[in-house]
């Protein structure tokens, strides 16, 4: 099979395009130091940066592969973090002249605790539309709309500070020389990956997108696994949701995650997973995620006024899109086959 | 129809390959205006390509197209309405959602200045309508109406945009004989108005119903071209197989020794509230129970509630002599039933999924999601099947949809054998699949129940029912009205059937 056949071709090219932009108007852009034994540079910061994104596209590739969608990923990241914040909360005591760092409940608790609310957000999800039978994208809306209602009654419409040290390491953390959250995220992506290919899971998944009707008939339990997916998609966003409030070290139920739905729902598609369901490939949306972050990166490192960034994205992604297209390509192709010169038509 | 006459359409030297394998090769079809033609062939045989090269769905390697002596090349189905060529699919494919009207003229809305003429447009459709015999109110709901009533308004369509050819692939597969007779008339009354309908059918009674002449492809290879007069239906079936099937017929099984062995399934007043009544029936292993009946007597209905996709709200099932309680597929695929389904589009395959993936599905379902087969075994089991069922297929990894229709269904066939299931029911799996593969699939059925398996053969079409099975229970109006043993005749079938309760 030639190399611009294979389904993440044109995604790796986009993305290589874009870190080229980057490179040529910032000449500093591809240098990476060591310091402290941890590895910095633009590169590492937008692998950090693209974490969280990563870690909800991953979440959203199966929901979209079973034919669905989850418009309230953005909603749940801002649940995850305010559940986050609160129960760490943490201030600096001294005690006999040693410094110690205390949070409200130990931090164990507070990750756990924010995963499983991540994990039921999904599963009210997964409940109205495999359950229920709700259309997906109105099922989610529901938890879309009252998730950042439900996030402002957590910090009492306050946006809350964390002030407990060991709970940086989750957003800023390096281990092995690289940035925490991208390993957390590469490990999720590594384990998602076994769990689809090397169990039948994935063709489970991919049936049930294809044609639920067939495969119900044929044994599968569609609605378990379409219930599940839903659910794993709510724990990524809480996963993400940790991380998001590490980094800033604080969480705000009006902004944490906000347009991230949108975001996943387009590096999903970017990484060449069809928004009509059936095949999906994780890696692809793991490099959709960072097609989304090196774009933003160039946008702030650009310069281009604030005002304008969201018209300045829209009109990448339309040319992405454009780029992705097998159709476009081929049209393209046509029109220069039949402008070129006279010997060729010949 | 004169032969002195120029043809309206006339193909020539068509190639045309996919990935490798070669569909067409120098197919050729000629239509005269005023004559209805038969395009005939066994699955595979390259029919559908080449009604898709010519309705702009797929272009050509190689070949000509002629429309009225002028070179064309349709480079879509929209192209080639534009040139003429008008197209009645298989499954018709209009909008359920939109009225008759807007169906028939959708994309070509008439216009009063910069609104829809609406009185204008139901006007022209409900005069379309009328021409084709049918009165009805054109401001419904497409959907609301019956396949016939669709299909009808499918060739409305073609006929509003004054086409020149009218092309109708399978469209008598989903009527009843009412509905065909009906379409029949219209299609006569369209052939004497000059236009030329090429006409694809399995049901060879239909063609000699029908059509004045005969083209007939094999392995994407043009045979001949015959007048329907002079090409007699073993020499057309021996055109389209390649070899002289001598009517074969499958001997009538034996009856079986009712009893000697237990049976495998047995239903007391098994039913549901308004889909089946109370119904008894038994199913022992190796026999195979013929399902009889017309549309609507509850022949699916009672096979899904066999399968757990409708639940009994009455009576009880058993299994091996014991009480089971089947509340979906997973619990029959459990107990080691498979139910291949009457409508292998919607609910059988899975499209862009590879053959390989399609045979092992069920099994893979049966095993869990954590058992996986793995790729070796995945290849070795469907290799095997599309060996012993014949199923053509460029390779494993060949995505289903792109497979003829008769090996879709073998594929289905494969998908649970391949779960060796102790009971198979099979719902209608010859329909629109040609004469040779209806055969493999009875040889087939016919085989399994040899090795031990139960298996209970739903089928519209009597004969095929009669051959095959050791027992038949017939049903009408959602009850069983009766059994008949092997060995009788279609007309007693029949006479069930119309016997006043």
């Amino acid at each position: 099979m030639t190399p611009w056949h294979h389904r993440l071709f044109w995604p790796l090219v986009t993305l290589a395009l874009l870190l080229a932009v980057n490179a040529l108007f910032n000449a500093s852009f591809l240098h990476v130091e060591v310091r402290d034994g941890h590895l910095y540079g633009s590169l590492l910061d937008i692998l950090k940066g693209a974490a969280p994104l990563m870690l909800v596209s991953l979440g959203m590739t199966l929901v979209i592969a079973t034919r669905g969608i989850d418009i309230s990923v953005g909603a749940v990241v801002a649940i995850a973090a305010a559940v986050a914040a609160w129960m760490i909360g943490g201030s600096l005591v001294i005690h006999d002249g040693v410094a110690t760092h205390v949070s409200r409940f130990p931090m164990w608790a507070a990750i756990v605790a924010v995963l499983l609310v991540g994990l039921l957000c999904g599963a009210w999800n997964g409940a109205l539309v495999a359950g229920v039978g709700m259309q997906p994208i109105i099922a989610t809306l529901i938890l879309m709309v009252a998730g950042r209602g439900v996030a402002q009654l957590i910090t009492n419409g306050q946006i809350i500070t964390i002030y407990y040290a060991p709970y940086f390491y989750l957003g800023n953390g390096h281990l092995a020389a690289l940035p925490f959250p991208f390993l957390l995220a590469m490990a999720v992506f590594a384990a998602l990956a076994l769990l689809t290919r090397r169990t039948a899971l994935g063709l489970f998944i991919e049936s049930v997108g294809i044609n639920p009707s067939a495969a119900h008939l044929a044994g599968l339990p569609a609605r378990r696994i379409t219930f599940w997916v839903y659910a794993f998609c709510g724990l990524c966003a809480g996963v993400a949701g940790l991380i998001v409030s590490s980094t800033i070290k604080s969480a705000d139920g009006n902004n944490a995650g906000l347009l991230m739905e949108l975001d996943a729902i387009l590096a999903v598609t970017l990484g060449g997973t069809a928004l009509t369901g059936g095949r999906f490939s994780l890696a692809g949306s793991v490099i959709g995620a960072l097609i989304i972050q090196t774009l933003t990166y160039a946008i702030y490192s650009l310069g281009v006024p604030p005002e304008v960034n969201l018209v300045v994205k829209a009109g990448v992604v339309f040319a992405v899109m454009l780029l992705q297209s097998p159709e476009f390509r081929r049209t393209v192709a046509g029109r220069v086959r039949r402008a070129g010169p006279p010997a060729e038509a010949a | 129809m004169t032969e002195s006459a120029s043809p309206v359409l006339a193909l020539s030297g068509i190639d045309k390959g996919f990935l490798g394998v070669r569909a067409l090769h120098a197919a050729a079809l000629r239509l005269f205006p005023g004559e209805v033609h038969a395009l005939m062939g066994q699955n595979g045989a390259g029919k559908s390509t080449l009604i898709k090269v010519l309705t702009g769905v797929y272009r050509a390697d190689a070949g000509s197209i002629r429309l009225q002596g002028q070179e064309v090349r349709p480079r879509s189905p929209l192209e080639a309405q534009r040139l003429g060529i008008s197209t009645v699919y298989q499954e018709v494919n209009l909008c359920p959602n939109l009225s008759l009207a807007e169906n028939i003229f959708a994309g070509r809305y008439p216009r009063k200045g910069w609104r829809i003429d609406w009185a204008r447009m139901n006007r022209d459709a409900r005069e379309l309508l009328v021409h084709l015999h049918l009165e009805i109110d054109v401001t419904r709901l497409l959907s609301s109406y019956p396949v016939a009533v669709q299909q009808m308004v499918a060739i409305a369509r073609a006929l509003s945009v004054s086409a020149k050819v009218l092309v109708l692939d399978e469209p008598t597969s989903s009527l009843d004989e009412e509905e065909v007779r009906r379409l029949f008339e219209v299609l006569r009354q369209l052939r004497d108005e000059g236009m030329a309908i090429l006409f694809v059918t399995h049901f060879l009674d239909q063609v000699y119903a029908l059509a004045d002449r005969i083209t007939v492809l094999r392995n994407g290879e043009l045979v001949g071209e015959w007048a329907t007069r002079d090409l007699p239906a073993p020499a057309l079936i021996a055109a389209m197989v390649g070899r002289e099937l001598a009517q074969r017929r499958a001997a009538t099984p034996p009856p079986q020794d009712a009893g000697a062995v237990e049976p495998l399934l047995a239903l007391r007043g098994l039913g549901r509230k308004g889909l089946m009544q109370p119904t008894d029936l038994a199913l022992r292993p190796g026999e195979v129970l013929g399902l009889a009946g017309l549309l609507g007597s509850g022949r699916t209905e009672l096979a899904q509630l066999i399968f757990g996709l409708k639940h009994a709200d009455r009576g009880e099932l058993r299994l091996d002599d014991r009480a089971r309680n089947v509340r979906s597929p997973l619990d029959a695929v459990g107990l080691g039933m498979g139910l291949m389904p009457e409508d292998r589009k919607t609910d059988g395959i899975v499209p862009e999924l590879s053959v390989r993936e399609n045979i092992i599905l069920a099994l893979q379902a049966r095993r869990g999601m954590w058992n996986r087969l793995s790729g070796q075994e995945q290849t070795q089991l469907a290799e095997q099947f599309v060996r012993a069922l014949g199923i053509q297929t460029a390779d494993l990894d060949t995505p289903i949809g792109l497979l003829s229709g008769g090996n879709q269904q073998k594929a289905l066939l494969a998908r649970w054998l391949a779960t060796h299931p102790r009971l198979l029911i099979l719902d209608e799996p010859t329909r629109g699949i040609d004469v040779a593969a209806k055969q493999e699939i009875m040889d087939e059925i016919l085989r399994l129940a040899g090795e031990g398996m139960a298996v209970l053969f739903i089928s519209s079409e009597i004969d095929e029912v009669v051959r095959v099975s050791h027992r038949i229970a017939v049903l009408r109006d959602r009850r069983k009205v009766g059994e008949l043993p092997a060995g009788c005749q279609e007309q007693d079938v029949y006479h069930l059937i119309a016997q006043q309760p």
